[in-house]
C-alpha cells in the first residue's frame, strides 16, 4: 500500500475524489508522521482535531455524493505567523504567548472553506525576522536533510518559514502556508528542496496575518511541486475588502493554465546577481537552469538591474521601520504578555513587558527601524531607502522591456549549519541578496529544487515575473521542475 | 556618524524597551555596524526620484461608514492580561 504521507496535494486530492483511500485515512497518516517527528521542531501546536473534522467532512460529502471541494482530503500546516480562531498564534514569540485569536485571517479561513484540514501551527523565526529560524522563541527548526560527510550537524531548514519547509521535506504535511517579507518563502524552499511561490503583493489578503513589514509582506504556499503550488495559490488568494492593499483582481486558474512550454518567452539573466564568492556550484546549476529554460523553448537574454546592491540595505531601512511601527502594539495591555514590576508604572510595563517578550533579533530590528524614523533621521534614511525603492522596481520595468521573466539563484549558498551565522546579523541579512529586490518591487517570484550539491544538499532556482503573471512564474518553474527531474528527500533520521 | 551607549539609551527609550547594561554594550557595535552598512545607499543620485509609496498601484477603497462586526466586547478583552469591568485596565497613570 502506498504510504499516504508520500503524496502531494493532487495525488490527495484526485485520491481522495476517486475512492482510492479516504480522506480520514490521509489525515491519520500525517497525524501520525507529525506526532512522530518532534526531533524537528517544526510543529509549535499539534491540532489533530482540526485535520480530521476536515476529513470527515470529505469523506460524509463523498459518501453523499456531493461534488468535493477543491483541498478536500488534504491535511496541510499553517505558519505560525497566521491568526488561527481558538488555537495559538504566536508569531514564535514569548511576547504571544498563549494568545489564541478570536477571529480566523482570511488565508486560512478561505483554506478551509476550501476542504482543507489544519495539522498543527508551525514554527518559524520569531516575527518572521531571520533566515534560519533560529529566532523562535520555541527553539531552532531542524532540517531534515544532513550533509553526506557523515556527521550529524544540524541544518537551517531557512527562514523565516521554516517550520513549513522543514515539515514539508519530510513528509509531515503535503503543503503548508509561508509568508515572505524578503525571501521567507523561496529562501527556506531552495533550502529543503521543496517548491514555493510569493504572489504579487496583494494577492494574498494580509488580515489576520501578524505584521512585520505591511508593504513587503505576502503570503505563499509552500509544497513539494510546482502544480500543488498552483492548486494551494488559487485557494489562498482573491481580493478582501479588509485589507486596504488587497488586489481586486479575479484568481485565475492556475492550476488548469500550467504549460511547461517556454516557446515564445524570453527568459532574461541580470548579470548583477552574479555576486563575488559565489559558490562555483551555484554558478553551475544556475547555467544548467538557463539550458533547461533553453531546452524548453525560451530565448535567453542577459538584462541589467543595475541598483542590484542597493537592494538590501533598502530593505534593512523599510523591513525595520515598518516593524518598528507594526511591533509598538505589544505593550502587555490589550493580548499577549504583560510584565508589570513592582510598583512599575505605565511607561516602565511597557519597557518590561517588550523587554522580556521580544527576542534579541526582533529588538534589535525595532530598534534600528526607530533609530531610521527618528527626527532628523528620517529622510536621510527612510525617504532615501523609499527612492532607492523606486528605482530598485524601476530597474526591472526596465527589464520588461527586453524579457518576460528573470532566472537566478534563489539563495547564495546551500543550507548552512545552525549556529554558523547567528553570531554576525549582517552575514544573515546577505543570505536574502538574491530575493529582496523582486520583494521590494512586489513581484511574484518562486523557488524551484534544481538538484544537489557535492554535499549532498537541496539547491533552488527562481523565477521571477511580471506583476500579476503568477502563471509565467508557474510555468517556468514547470518547465525547469520537469528537466531537473529533483527527487531526493531527506533519510527519516528522526 | 557613530552609535554610542547613549544614542542606543535614548532609542531604547523611544522604542519602550528595557536594556540592561550589557544589552547595550553588545548593541552600540551592532547597530553601528548595520547602520554604517547601509549608509550605502547615500551614494545612489535620488535627485529627481519619487519615494515609492505604493509596490503595485492600487486605489484606495472607501467603505460605507457603517458598523461591520460590533458587539464584541467580550472577544476582544478575552487575551487581555488584566480586564476589568469590560476595559483594559493599566496600572494607575498619574503625572
Amino acid at each position: 500500500m502506498t504510504d499516504l504521507t508520500d503524496l502531494g496535494v493532487r495525488a490527495l486530492r484526485d485520491g481522495v475524489r476517486a475512492g482510492e483511500f479516504s480522506a480520514r485515512e490521509v489525515a491519520d497518516a500525517h497525524i501520525v508522521k507529525v506526532a512522530a517527528a518532534k526531533p524537528l521542531n517544526a510543529f509549535l501546536v499539534e491540532t489533530p482535531d482540526h485535520a480530521i473534522a476536515a476529513a470527515k467532512a470529505a469523506d460524509d460529502a463523498r459518501a453523499a455524493g456531493e461534488t468535493l471541494k477543491p483541498l478536500a482530503g488534504v491535511p496541510i500546516g499553517m505558519k505560525d505567523l497566521f491568526c488561527t480562531k481558538g488555537v495559538q498564534s504566536a508569531a514564535a514569540s514569548h511576547i504571544l504567548e498563549g494568545f489564541k485569536p478570536p477571529y480566523e485571517s482570511t488565508v486560512s479561513q478561505k483554506l478551509w472553506d476550501a476542504g482543507a484540514g489544519m495539522l498543527g501551527k508551525l514554527n518559524m523565526d520569531q516575527f518572521a525576522m531571520g533566515s534560519s529560524n533560529e529566532t523562535s522563541a520555541f527553539g531552532n527548526v531542524i532540517s531534515p536533510w544532513r550533509r553526506n560527510d557523515g556527521g550529524n550537524a544540524a541544518l537551517a531548514p531557512g527562514g523565516s518559514s521554516g517550520g513549513s519547509s522543514s515539515a514539508i521535506a519530510a513528509r509531515l504535511c503535503p503543503a503548508a502556508t509561508g509568508t515572505d517579507t524578503g525571501g521567507s518563502i523561496r529562501q527556506p524552499a531552495a533550502f529543503t528542496g521543496i517548491a514555493g511561490i510569493k504572489p504579487t503583493y496583494g494577492r494574498c489578503s494580509r488580515w489576520g496575518i501578524i505584521a512585520f513589514a505591511s508593504s513587503l509582506d505576502q503570503a505563499g504556499p509552500m509544497a513539494r511541486d510546482v502544480t500543488d503550488c498552483a492548486i494551494m495559490l488559487e485557494a489562498m488568494a482573491g481580493f478582501d475588502p479588509r485589507d486596504a492593499t488587497s488586489l481586486d483582481a479575479p484568481v485565475p486558474q492556475w492550476e488548469a493554465g500550467l504549460n511547461p512550454s517556454l516557446a515564445g518567452k524570453t527568459i532574461g539573466i541580470p548579470k548583477e546577481y552574479r555576486v563575488d564568492g559565489m559558490p562555483a556550484e551555484i554558478e553551475a546549476l544556475w547555467q544548467q537552469g538557463i539550458d533547461w529554460a533553453k531546452d524548453a523553448g525560451a530565448e535567453i537574454v542577459e538584462v541589467s538591474l543595475p541598483h542590484t546592491k542597493y537592494a538590501l540595505p533598502a530593505y534593512y531601512i523599510i523591513a525595520p521601520a515598518e516593524a518598528s511601527s507594526n511591533l509598538a502594539r505589544y505593550d502587555g495591555v490589550r493580548y499577549g504578555l504583560r510584565d508589570l514590576p513592582d510598583g512599575a508604572g505605565l511607561q516602565d510595563m511597557y519597557a518590561a513587558t517588550r523587554a522580556d517578550g521580544f527576542g534579541d533579533e526582533v529588538k534589535r530590528r525595532i530598534m534600528i527601524g526607530t533609530y531610521v524614523l527618528s527626527a532628523g533621521f528620517y529622510d536621510a534614511y527612510f525617504t532615501q531607502a523609499s527612492k532607492v525603492r523606486t528605482l530598485i522596481a524601476q530597474d526591472f520595468d526596465n527589464a520588461w522591456e527586453q524579457c518576460d521573466l528573470l532566472l537566478t539563484p534563489t539563495a547564495p549558498s546551500a543550507a548552512f549549519g545552525l549556529g554558523e551565522k547567528s553570531d554576525d546579523p549582517l552575514a544573515m541579512y546577505l543570505n536574502d541578496v538574491f530575493t529582496v529586490p523582486s520583494s521590494l518591487a512586489g513581484l511574484p517570484a518562486m523557488s524551484v529544487p534544481g538538484g544537489l550539491d557535492k554535499q549532498g544538499l537541496p539547491l533552488g532556482l527562481q523565477i521571477i515575473g511580471k506583476a500579476m503573471d503568477e502563471q509565467g512564474v508557474l510555468n517556468a518553474g514547470l518547465a525547469i521542475e520537469q528537466r531537473a527531474g529533483f527527487a531526493a528527500r531527506p533519510e527519516a533520521w528522526w | 556618524m557613530s552609535v554610542d551607549k547613549a544614542t542606543v539609551e535614548r532609542i531604547a527609550n523611544l522604542a519602550r524597551i528595557a536594556l540592561s547594561d550589557e544589552e547595550i554594550e553588545r548593541l552600540a557595535p551592532e547597530l553601528d555596524n548595520i547602520l554604517g552598512w547601509v549608509e550605502q545607499l547615500g551614494e545612489v543620485d535620488t535627485s529627481n526620484v519619487e519615494p515609492m509609496t505604493a509596490v503595485i498601484p492600487n486605489k484606495l477603497r472607501l467603505r460605507d461608514d457603517i458598523v461591520t462586526e460590533g458587539n464584541q466586547r467580550d472577544a476582544v478583552l478575552a487575551n487581555a492580561p488584566q480586564a476589568e469591568h469590560g476595559f483594559f485596565a493599566v496600572p494607575k497613570v498619574i503625572e
